[in-house]
């Protein structure tokens, strides 16, 4: 019983040090303000335009708890880069037209000789499809994501939408792999006929032989031709690295990143799309004789002398310390 | 019908976890994939602050407005869904949100990231309320049932609140007064437009 009491006087007296503790602390505590230190989300938000903390789950990447820079994405997914693709494409589109219906094809003016010269090899022409194959699917596929929502989900339905831009996705993700490898070997096989000179600066001011009948001089390619190479290249490059960032997210960098990169994929894939498609006109309806240098990978001579004529006398130049003659390049290469 | 919101009262909220892991359960969400989580912000500093976030089921949600496939749709009561058999998981919702609510279940596997997954707010998708295949894709159907999300029903500390918006914002408001302090209503200004004065 003698312990029980000391007990109790133990309780009665902690409490009493208790009430003694609390009676002098409120006009304290009435003061302090719990919220006064805490953390503001209007003031964390503007001070770093989005808020991050600490989780105890394994995803450390879901540490941040808001990011409301997603909404200037939607904006320019949504309205701006639909702005830009609508009027780089559709006003190429037109531009080629009206081109077309006013200066029709660049035709061979000195008609064809009949003989032939090697202008890319069959590795070139392998190199080149591959790309341009790739490059057709990715397109289709890209804009898919872009315009397919407005323009074809209302014409086939949710389900075959759903379909389509499921296996779109997965070309497009998949066909990225060859087509880099394209845009390098690109890049490695064309690259020493491709750095300007002063013969382009005189090519550009002639108009290039598009406007007009007149046929300035040029190397292995034109002016023209090295604008879309150096195209090909950055622009590729460009879409290859954004686009490898956002199949892997957050390897390389957290959601600005991966927005950021959205934003340059897509406003470099769609102008790469309306330079490709004037490179198109040109390769084939646009000019008489072009299609075959990649279909076949011979052209006509006439043809090598009016569009390339520095070229053709270097070709020239190189066969007849073998050989008497220009090459006639008999054989196709396929 | 109700507006349906989550709100998460910082003052109350003690990092518990067991919303997240009440989520998880209730949904038998796969591993890798939280619906909800806990994020403490100041950890460790004076001002501390715990805030437990999902999918704040955004007015105008950024996530619907991205989409390419446009697969996500709204309920009557306000709350955002998606159809997992629409969604070709191309990871655009993910950057457009600001909570970082959509996962996936395959996040790096060369952009085949496999279908989004985020909280319902235990509303189920468009499969038939309660059916087996919905419970499969989306998890339990509670609202159908009458319930309200399991994460705020369960919370010890009645911190977080999931209901009618303007219900919520009415018992935050009564705490804020009662109490004297509060910390605001998170996410609510960017989800909602909107924010609780106090």
């Amino acid at each position: 019983m003698a312990s029980f009491g000391r007990v109790i006087r133990l309780v009665v007296g902690a409490c009493a040090l208790l009430l003694v503790i609390a009676a002098s602390t409120p006009s304290s505590a009435q003061q302090v303000n719990p919220t006064a230190s805490a953390v503001k989300e209007q003031q964390l938000l503007q001070e770093l335009n989005q808020i991050q903390g600490r989780v105890s789950i394994p995803d450390q990447r879901s540490g941040v708890l808001e990011q409301p820079a997603g909404r200037v994405w939607r904006e320019f997914r949504n309205v701006t880069l639909r702005w830009i693709g609508g009027i780089a494409i559709l006003g190429m589109i037109a531009v080629i037209v009206i081109f077309y219906l006013s200066r029709g094809m660049v035709r061979l003016d000195s008609g064809r000789s009949g003989r032939t010269i090697v202008r890319f090899t069959a590795f070139e022409r392998f190199v080149h499809w591959m790309t341009a194959t790739c490059f057709i699917i990715l397109a289709i596929s890209g804009l898919n994501i872009t315009f397919g929502r407005p323009l074809l989900l209302p014409l086939i339905g949710f389900e075959t939408f759903s379909e389509w831009s499921q296996w779109a996705k997965y070309a497009h993700n998949y066909l990225s792999f060859p087509f880099t490898i394209g845009v390098v070997l690109i890049f490695l096989t064309w690259i020493g006929g491709n750095i300007p000179n002063k013969v382009d600066i005189d090519w550009i001011k002639r108009g290039g032989g598009l406007v007009g009948h007149d046929h300035p001089p040029a190397y292995r390619f034109n002016a023209g031709q090295k604008a879309f190479y150096w195209i090909v290249v950055i622009s590729g490059t460009l879409v290859a690295v954004t686009g490898y960032q956002l199949m892997l997210p957050f390897y390389l960098t957290g959601i600005e990143g991966m927005q950021l990169a959205q934003i340059v994929h897509s406003t470099v894939a769609v102008l790469f799309v309306a330079a490709m498609i004037a490179h198109i006109y040109i390769g084939t309806i646009g000019m008489e004789g072009a299609f075959e240098a990649m279909g076949t990978g011979t052209v006509d001579i006439n043809w090598a002398q009016e569009h390339h004529s520095l070229w053709l006398e270097e070709q020239n130049a190189r066969t007849s310390a073998n050989d008497a003659r220009p090459q006639p390049a008999a054989t196709p290469a396929e | 019908m109700a507006r349906m919101k989550f709100l998460c009262d910082a003052d109350r909220c003690i990092e518990c976890n067991a919303c997240v892991t009440a989520c998880k359960n209730e949904h038998e969400v796969p591993w890798g994939i939280n619906r909800r989580r806990v994020v403490t912000i100041n950890d460790g500093k004076p001002g501390e602050r715990s805030i437990s976030m999902a999918c704040m089921h955004c007015t105008d949600a950024p996530c619907a407005a991205v989409c390419p496939v446009n697969c996500f749709y709204t309920t009557a009561d306000g709350v955002v869904l998606h159809s997992k058999d629409l969604c070709i998981g191309c990871g655009y919702c993910f950057y457009a949100c600001p909570f970082g609510a959509p996962q996936y279940p395959k996040v790096g596997n060369f952009g085949s990231r496999g279908k989004m997954d985020k909280c319902t707010f235990c509303a189920g998708g468009p499969e038939a309320d309660g059916s087996k295949e919905e419970y499969e894709k989306y998890g339990a159907n509670r609202l159908a049932e009458g319930k309200l999300p399991l994460c705020a029903e369960m919370c010890s500390t009645k911190s977080l609140l999931a209901g009618d918006g303007e219900i919520i914002a009415q018992i935050y408001k009564e705490r804020v007064m009662k109490r004297g302090y509060g910390s605001g209503a998170w996410g609510w200004k960017t989800a909602y437009r909107e924010t609780i004065e106090s």
